[in-house]
């Protein structure tokens, strides 16, 4: 267990300095971060000291020890385009594009499971059959189109919810909520639900794949063949195997949650990371840009970390006495 | 029963093939087959057949702005779906957007499919150090979605490539960033497939015979990844169509002198909310039906490959 | 014959609907089994033995159906219940075992929890006596240590061990009858006469009855009281396994017999029958052996042959014996 913890903090460690590294070179070699600065019409001398001062004429290697250094003690530079530092930026936005993760997140497993076991169980009812052909639409519906309806439905025709922003906020020190006021909770309903619901489809359409798969096993059948309940059989035996692989996907798509949230909070002007991060691209805005980078792959790997740890409690082929099997 | 008599042409044996008889006896299939192939042919025509050559800003009239669909009150016949904001007939700008975001999906897919069939192949052939880097880049790679990497992409192309050049250069930015990050799916299948391969004994003999192994696994790996890497390749290509059209409503995808569907959605968002809602749900249609039809066909593919899911 | 039989089937068919026609993979089969006898079916693989064991079970596996027929355990019939009923039969009155011992336990379960999860689906028993039984049971299967055993998971048993705890798991709730299929093709050639004889003495000891579904006539001469031979999906010839093997009527049984290596005979080769079984797509008119059939006559091509008396008990499918026609 405990060489196996290790052996993924490793790997979680070489994918976050490739990670580091890209972001660096983005960082250093692009955007040439001395013409950002000082704009176009400053003298060969004064770019030369500045070059000096920010230790652009040290060796390659040592510039990355540094930038290294800096990015663990949460120094990722000055944006461009804001005149503060990034870290600052992105701690601002944090707490919104995480809410708005957590949220859609959760709608996407508590709705898309249930149906991926019904659908799964139930292949040959034409209720199953509406559901997957609305997860085929889902799944063929552009998020920021979904937004759109959404928006145009429930915040113009009928103008119950808000179209966009964040509502009123509570601020913790350093966190701001929307959970703590009606107008927070309003806010988050449709940008969730537009966030959510790609991965919802998902999340069915990968139940019901692995629970057709389980059902056809032998242990199954035999199971059925004990004369045990279909209770025990569908949601003890079945549903319990179709568990590894759902959860492997659930942690990739929390990353991808996060990413996708650009997205969402482009069309509902959601103030999180994903908005900053787009901004930054318009405008070529390097150190938002190489941060925002690191920051997904930290999350990422965590997310890949604790999806492991998972494992070992679904698992006991992984638990169990002999090597460990799994990985790579 | 097969007819026995009929010529064993290639034609007959596709009539006669268990995908083939799935898809004829799938009728939402058939529709979605004919969706496509309309929008397909209809798209690659455009230029033909719009009935307004909306690229030319010569021909545009300011007056003729904001004109709703024909049916509704102040539509005028000669623009079916009405206009936009600076006058362009709407049912031409779907035609040749649609075109637009055609082109880019089927060229990132091929690009995607291209590289992760080669990778693939490698990975799976020489092994070792080789294959774990190339593995480990997809492991990574697959941890950040596809429209992360694409945007970042955009955002370094932005910074190397001059202004006055990137709206040329645009067009293949987005292809490169689609693909790119696409095509780690193939080159899973085809490394699986090929490591089946690799150890068979007439691999073995091909090198005694003096043929070089890599070439006769190409040829036989290649026929057996066919199915997966076609069902990979149609799903694909309904998700870089929503990549691009993504991009593109995002303002970072294709330039808007040129615009695909997800741009036209955009410039419409601007004017959903005052009523003009003709110039969004038109493009939004036209896109969902396409990447719907797609997705079916490759949901069907899918099945239709692969007997034990029935 | 016995008095009344245990396990009765009559004009059992069971049909596949393809896109090319309906297949029948069990044609008009019937044979009796009585309380405590052991009942081998031998065949090829396609012949339909496996098919008339799972229709027996009740789990057929769709698109495959009873068309006709029935099954009746103890004068009741059990072919047409609905899916309820017919759980509480399985593994309270029908036990069965599958091929594979490594595919037939659910890789998340640990052995006991699966005995238990049987025992008291059968049975008031609390979880304290039912896991008193399970612990039973592992011993009398002959797995050493079972106080063990019991917590750990199917990964940690070999082959052999799995196939113990499958025929324990059968035998949960004493039935009268099991459903052997091949329960021990996938097993060592050393361990298969290992499982063989626990199987026949446990069955022996506690009066079950079984049906022992195999392609090995070798097992069927060791273990069975009698033997239904099937071909292409009918019975070919069923009688006491003395009389079949010693004076096998049918000349697919004879061609079988000739098959099988035996010492102390001094046959310069093994005779072998020539072609190979048809499809069941390509059933041929009349007896469906007629095409590889060395007697062959006329009326095989034209007349599917009934079952006919041959001695006691001893029942064949074929033209040559029947009144008034031909050679004997």
């Amino acid at each position: 267990m405990i060489a196996f913890v290790i052996r993924r903090l490793l790997q979680s460690l070489i994918v976050m300095l490739v990670v580091a590294f890209v972001a660096f070179s983005m960082f250093n070699f692009l955007g040439d971060p001395i013409n950002n600065m000082v704009g176009q019409d400053a003298t060969e001398q004064e770019r030369e000291n500045l070059r000096r001062v920010l230790g652009l004429d040290q060796p390659f290697y040592i510039q990355f020890l540094v930038y290294l250094g800096n990015a663990i003690q949460g120094n990722f530079g000055t944006s461009y385009r804001l005149g503060m530092p990034v870290v600052n930026a992105l701690a601002d936005r944090l707490p919104a594009t995480l809410e708005l993760v957590f949220c859609a997140a959760g709608l996407a497993l508590l709705v898309g499971v249930p149906l991926g076991v019904y659908t799964g169980l139930h292949r040959d009812r034409w209720l199953s059959k509406v559901f997957l052909t609305l997860s085929l639409i889902g799944i063929s519906l552009p998020t920021f189109l979904i937004g759109i309806l959404l928006i145009l439905f429930f915040a113009v025709y009928l103008g119950w919810l808000p179209s966009f922003g964040r509502g009123d906020v509570v601020d913790l020190g350093i966190w701001t909520t929307g959970f703590l006021t009606l107008s927070g909770i309003k806010a988050l309903i449709l940008p969730s639900i537009t966030l959510a619901l790609f991965q919802l489809t998902l999340v069915m359409r990968l139940v019901r794949a692995e629970m057709l798969e389980v059902l056809r096993t032998d242990y199954i059948k035999f199971a059925r063949a004990r004369g045990l309940s279909n209770r025990a059989v569908h949601f003890g035996h079945a549903l319990g195997n179709t568990l590894v692989p759902v959860i492997t996907i659930t942690g990739l798509q929390i990353g991808s949650l996060i990413a996708f949230a650009i997205v969402t909070e482009t069309v509902f002007q959601w103030p999180g990371m994903g908005l900053l991060f787009l901004q930054a691209v318009q405008f070529v805005d390097i150190p938002v840009m190489s941060s925002y980078l690191v920051l997904i792959a930290f999350f990422f790997v965590l997310i890949n970390l604790i999806v492991d740890l998972l494992y070992y409690f679904v698992d006991p082929r992984l638990r169990a006495d002999r090597a460990v099997a799994g990985g790579h | 029963m097969a007819d026995v008599t009929a010529p064993p042409g290639a034609l007959r044996r596709f009539v006669d093939s268990d995908v083939f008889y799935s898809f004829r006896r799938s009728k939402v299939t058939v529709v979605a087959a004919i969706v496509t192939a309309i929008i397909v042919i209809g798209s690659m025509l455009g230029p033909w057949i719009a009935p307004h050559d909306t690229y030319d800003v010569r021909s545009l009239n300011l007056l003729d702005a904001f004109t709703p669909p024909v049916w509704s009150e102040g539509g005028n016949p000669s623009y079916l779906l009405g206009t936009d904001d600076q006058g362009r007939d709407v049912f031409s700008t779907i035609l040749l957007g649609a075109r637009v975001s055609l082109l880019v999906g089927f060229a990132a897919t091929l690009f995607a499919m291209t590289l992760g069939v080669l990778l693939g192949l490698i990975s799976g052939y020489v092994g070792g150090t080789t294959d774990a880097v190339i593995m480990r880049i997809a492991d990574i790679k697959l941890s950040f979605p596809a429209i992360l990497i694409a945007l970042l992409i955009d955002g370094v192309a932005r910074g190397i490539i001059p202004r006055d050049m990137h709206d040329d250069l645009a067009l293949y930015v987005v292809i490169f960033a689609i693909g790119i990050s696409n095509w780690v799916a193939y080159a899973r299948t085809v490394r699986g497939s090929t490591l089946v391969e690799k150890n068979k004994e007439y691999v073995q003999a091909a090198r005694i015979i003096g043929l070089h192994p890599f070439t006769i696994m190409i040829r036989h790996v290649l026929p057996n990844v066919l199915g997966p890497v076609l069902v990979i390749g149609t799903l694909g290509l309904a998700g870089a169509i929503l990549a691009e059209a993504t991009l593109s409503f995002l303002g970072v995808g294709v330039p808007p002198t040129r615009p695909s569907l997800g741009t036209l959605i955009r410039v419409g968002n601007n004017f959903l909310f005052s009523g003009e809602w003709w110039m969004t749900i038109f493009p939004g249609v036209m896109l969902v039906v396409l990447v719907l039809a797609v997705n079916l066909l490759g949901d069907w593919l899918r099945d239709a490959l692969n007997p034990k899911l029935r | 014959m016995q008095n009344s039989p245990l396990l009765r089937v009559e004009n059992l068919k069971v049909e596949f609907p393809t896109r090319r026609g309906r297949l029948v993979a069990v044609d008009d089969v019937s044979f009796d089994i009585a309380p405590g006898e052991v009942l081998g079916v031998v065949g090829e693989s396609g012949a339909g033995k496996s098919m008339t064991g799972s229709a027996i079970i009740g789990l057929l596996e769709p698109p495959g159906r009873i068309a006709g027929g029935s099954i009746s355990l103890d004068g009741r019939r059990i072919d047409n219940l609905p899916y309820e009923e017919m759980r509480k039969i399985r593994g309270k009155h029908i036990g069965a075992i599958f091929q594979d011992p490594l595919t037939s336990l659910n890789p998340l379960y640990s052995v006991g929890k699966q005995l238990v999860e049987t025992i008291m689906t059968h049975s008031d028993l609390t979880p304290t006596a039912a896991r008193e039984r399970a612990l039973a049971l592992l011993r009398e299967v002959g797995i050493p240590a079972p106080e063990r055993r019991i917590e750990q998971y199917p990964h940690q048993f070999s082959g052999g061990m799995r196939q113990r705890v499958v025929i324990a798991l059968a035998l949960c709730a004493n039935p009268r009858l099991i459903v052997a299929d091949e329960p021990t093709t996938a097993l060592d050639v050393s361990i298969q006469a290992q499982i063989i004889t626990l199987l026949k003495r446990l069955c022996r000891e506690h009066g079950t009855a079984v049906m022992l579904v195999t392609h090995d006539m070798g097992v069927i001469a060791e273990t069975a009281d009698r033997v239904a031979v099937m071909y292409a999906g009918r019975v070919a010839e069923i009688g006491p396994v003395r009389d079949v093997i010693k004076n096998p009527k049918h000349p697919y049984t004879i061609g079988l017999m000739g098959s099988i290596p035996r010492i102390g005979r001094d046959e310069e080769r093994l005779t072998q029958i020539d072609g190979s079984m048809p499809r069941l797509t390509e059933i041929p008119q009349g007896c469906a052996f007629n095409p590889r059939c060395p007697l062959v006559f006329d009326r095989c091509r034209r007349e599917r042959p009934d079952l006919i008396d041959v001695g006691p008990f001893h029942q064949v499918s074929c033209w040559k014996y029947a009144e008034g026609v031909g050679h004997a």
